[in-house]
C-alpha cells in the first residue's frame, strides 16, 4: 500500500506563508491498494486538491470512510469533484450517531442545502452510495480490509485500520485516550479505571504491529494540562499507542491551528531528542508527501 | 397481555421525559463548560429514564458489544462523555415526567424508593463478596427494578390507577391487581422493554422476577429483591406496593439473615435516604 497526506491540519485551514512546508488543509489521507483502489479517510479541505488529482483517473471508484462528523473532517465533501461527474461511483462510509440516530448521508445533506450551497444532493451526478460502518465488522474494499473501532472524542469517531496484502495502516481520526473521571480517593475510581484500562487494551490490539499508526497529536504536554476532554491527543499519547502496539512508523497528525512549521519542526526536535529509544520511526504528516510501505 | 399492549408500551416509552431534578441538573451542569464530568454522570446514573436511554443506545445491535453494557459509567468510557451528555440533554429536551399523573401515581416517592433500592442493593453485592463491576450492576438493577409502574402511571393511568387502589384497600401485592385491571405487572411490562433495550441477561432477570421469586444463580436478582424489601420496611419512598415480602429460605440463605435482622446489620440507613434525596428535590 501507499499513502498521501492531503491535508493535516485541525479544526480549521490555516493557509499562508507559516503553514507551506507541512500544509494547512483539514484531514483527508489518500491510501492506495497494490491494485490501486481508492481508499479516502477523512473529506476536510484536502479532499479539493486530492479531487483535482482525481480528474485525470475519471471514471472513478473512491471508498471515502468518515472518522466523525466534526466540520473539519467533512468540509469538503461539497468540493469533492468527482460527486458531480457521471459514471464515478463513490461509496461514503460512517457511522450512527447515537444522539441523532443520523446516518453518515447527513454528512454531505445538510451541506447541500439551499442556504450553504448552491447545488443539491438530488443534483449530483456521479452514483453515490452511503454504508453504516458498525465497530469491529470489517469492511472489504477490493483486497484491502478496513475495520472500525470507536475512539474517544466528543462525537462518534472511529478509528480505521487498513489491511491489505500483509500491510496494515491504522488512523485515529479524532482521539483522546480516555481520562478517569473520578479522582483517586473517589469509591468509584478503581472500577472507572478498570474500564478505561480495558478499552485501552481493546483500541492497542486494533492498532497492533501496524506498518504506520497515524494519530491525533493536537498536543504537548504542556498544552494538554488545559485542554482536557477536549477530545485530542498528545505527542506523548501518541508515542504510548505506537510503543504498546509495535507500530512501525508513527504519523503525527491534525496539527493545532496555530501552529507554524517552525514550530512543528521545533516539536520535532524535541522528540527525536526526548524519546530516543522508541522502537518505530517518528514522522510529521506533511501534505503532498507520498509514502510507500 | 397481548402483543398491541406491548408493541404501544415500547413505542410510547421513547417519548417519556426523565424526572424533573434530573433534566433540571443535566440542563444546568451541560451547560457549564466547566462542569465537572462526575458530577453529570452521577446525576444520568440516579434517573432511570437517562440510564435505560443510554443502555438502550449502547447495547444496540449497532455496537454489536460483546458484553452488555450494564452501566452509565462504562458507557461513558465506550462512547465518550460528550456523546452520553447529549443523549442525556436529548431525553431533557422531552420535558419533565409529569408529577401530576391520573393514576396519583406519586412520581418522587418512586424516585426515592427506586433510588434507595439501588443504593441497598449495591451496599448488599458489597456486603456478600461481589465484586466491584458486579455491584454497579445491582445498583442499576435496583434503579429499574420498577421501571414498569412509571410507565403505566404515564401512559395507563386509568387502569394502573386502580390496580393501585385495590392493592391498597385489599392489602394485595400491587403485581397482582396489576394483571387484573391493565393485562400485565410492572415485572412483565419491565422485562418487555429490557428485552426490547438489550440491557444484560442478568439485569433483565432480576427486572423480571424480583417478585417470583426461586432459587437462582443470579445474586442481582437477590440483592435487589432484599434491598426492594429493606427500603419498603424502612419506608424510604413509596411505589405503590404495600406489602412487605418475607425473604424466603434462598435469600435467608445468600445473605445468613432474615429481613429484620439484615436491615440492623446494614447499620444506619437514613444516609441513604438523604443522598438520595438530593437526587430528587429541587
Amino acid at each position: 500500500m501507499k499513502f498521501k497526506f492531503w491535508g493535516v491540519r485541525g479544526s480549521i485551514p490555516t493557509p499562508g506563508p507559516n503553514t507551506l512546508k507541512y500544509g494547512g488543509n483539514t484531514t483527508c489521507i489518500e491510501i492506495r491498494t497494490h491494485s490501486n483502489d481508492l481508499i479516502i479517510l477523512d473529506a476536510g479541505t484536502g479532499i479539493h486538491a486530492l479531487a483535482q488529482n482525481l480528474l485525470k483517473e475519471m471514471p472513478i471508484q473512491a471508498h471515502i470512510f468518515i472518522t466523525h462528523t466534526h466540520w473539519d473532517h467533512i468540509q469538503g465533501l461539497p468540493f469533492f469533484i468527482p460527486i458531480f461527474i457521471p459514471n464515478n461511483q463513490i461509496t461514503i462510509y460512517g457511522g450512527l450517531d447515537p444522539v441523532t440516530n443520523e446516518t453518515i448521508n447527513r454528512a454531505l445533506s445538510v451541506q447541500l442545502q439551499y442556504s450553504y450551497f448552491p447545488i443539491r444532493e438530488a443534483q449530483l451526478n456521479a452514483r453515490i452510495e452511503y454504508a453504516t460502518v458498525k465497530p469491529g465488522v470489517p469492511i472489504k474494499v477490493g483486497s484491502a480490509t478496513i475495520t472500525p473501532i470507536v475512539l474517544n472524542h466528543p462525537v462518534l469517531n472511529f478509528g480505521y485500520r487498513i489491511d491489505c496484502d500483509g500491510q496494515s495502516i491504522f488512523f485515529t481520526g479524532d482521539y483522546e485516550p480516555q481520562l478517569n473521571i473520578y479522582d483517586p480517593e473517589d469509591d468509584e475510581y478503581a472500577e472507572f479505571q478498570s474500564f478505561v484500562d480495558t478499552k485501552w487494551a481493546e483500541v492497542v490490539l486494533a492498532m497492533k504491529d501496524v506498518d504506520a499508526l497515524i494519530v491525533d497529536s493536537s498536543y504537548t504536554d504542556q498544552e494538554y494540562a488545559s485542554k482536557q476532554g477536549w477530545g485530542h491527543g498528545t505527542y506523548a499519547s501518541g508515542i504510548k499507542l505506537a510503543t504498546e502496539a509495535n507500530a512501525k512508523k508513527l504519523f503525527f497528525t491534525h496539527h493545532e491551528p496555530t501552529r507554524s512549521d517552525a514550530s512543528l519542526d521545533a516539536i520535532y526536535q524535541d522528540l527525536l531528542q526526548n524519546y530516543p529509544e522508541t522502537c518505530c520511526e517518528l514522522l510529521l504528516a506533511q501534505e503532498g508527501v507520498d509514502i510507500s510501505l | 397481555m397481548t402483543n398491541s399492549i406491548n408493541e404501544k408500551l415500547i413505542v410510547l416509552v421513547e417519548k417519556m421525559p426523565a424526572f424533573p431534578k434530573s433534566v433540571q441538573q443535566v440542563v444546568q451542569l451541560t451547560s457549564d463548560i466547566n462542569a465537572s464530568a462526575k458530577d453529570i454522570v452521577r446525576v444520568i446514573e440516579c434517573d432511570p429514564v437517562m440510564t435505560v436511554k443510554i443502555l438502550k443506545s449502547i447495547n444496540s445491535s449497532f455496537y454489536g458489544l460483546p458484553q452488555k453494557v450494564t452501566s452509565v459509567q462504562r458507557a461513558v468510557v465506550y462512547i465518550g462523555l460528550n456523546t452520553i451528555k447529549n443523549i442525556a440533554l436529548g431525553v431533557a429536551a422531552m420535558g419533565i415526567l409529569n408529577a401530576n399523573n391520573k393514576a396519583n401515581f406519586n412520581t418522587s416517592n418512586f424516585l426515592l424508593h427506586s433510588l434507595t433500592t439501588a443504593a441497598i442493593s449495591k451496599m448488599l453485592a458489597e456486603r456478600i463478596g461481589l465484586s466491584a463491576i458486579e455491584s454497579s450492576d445491582c445498583f442499576v438493577a435496583g434503579l429499574l427494578h420498577d421501571f414498569g409502574k412509571v410507565v403505566f402511571a404515564e401512559f395507563m393511568p386509568d387502569e394502573f390507577k386502580l390496580a393501585l387502589e385495590k392493592s391498597k384497600e385489599q392489602q394485595l401485592p400491587l403485581h397482582q391487581t396489576e394483571l387484573e385491571f391493565i393485562g400485565l405487572s410492572h415485572t412483565q411490562a419491565g422485562k418487555i422493554l429490557a428485552e426490547k433495550w438489550e440491557l444484560s441477561e442478568t439485569l433483565i432477570d432480576a427486572i423480571a422476577h424480583h417478585h417470583d421469586l426461586g432459587p437462582s444463580q443470579n445474586a442481582l436478582r437477590d440483592c435487589v429483591f432484599a434491598a426492594n424489601q429493606i427500603s419498603k420496611h424502612m419506608q424510604f419512598g413509596d411505589s405503590g406496593n404495600p406489602l412487605i415480602e418475607d425473604f424466603p429460605e434462598s435469600i435467608v440463605a445468600r445473605f445468613g439473615l432474615n429481613l429484620t435482622t439484615l436491615c440492623d446489620a446494614l447499620g444506619n440507613l437514613e444516609s441513604v435516604k438523604t443522598e438520595a434525596q438530593s437526587f430528587i428535590n429541587i
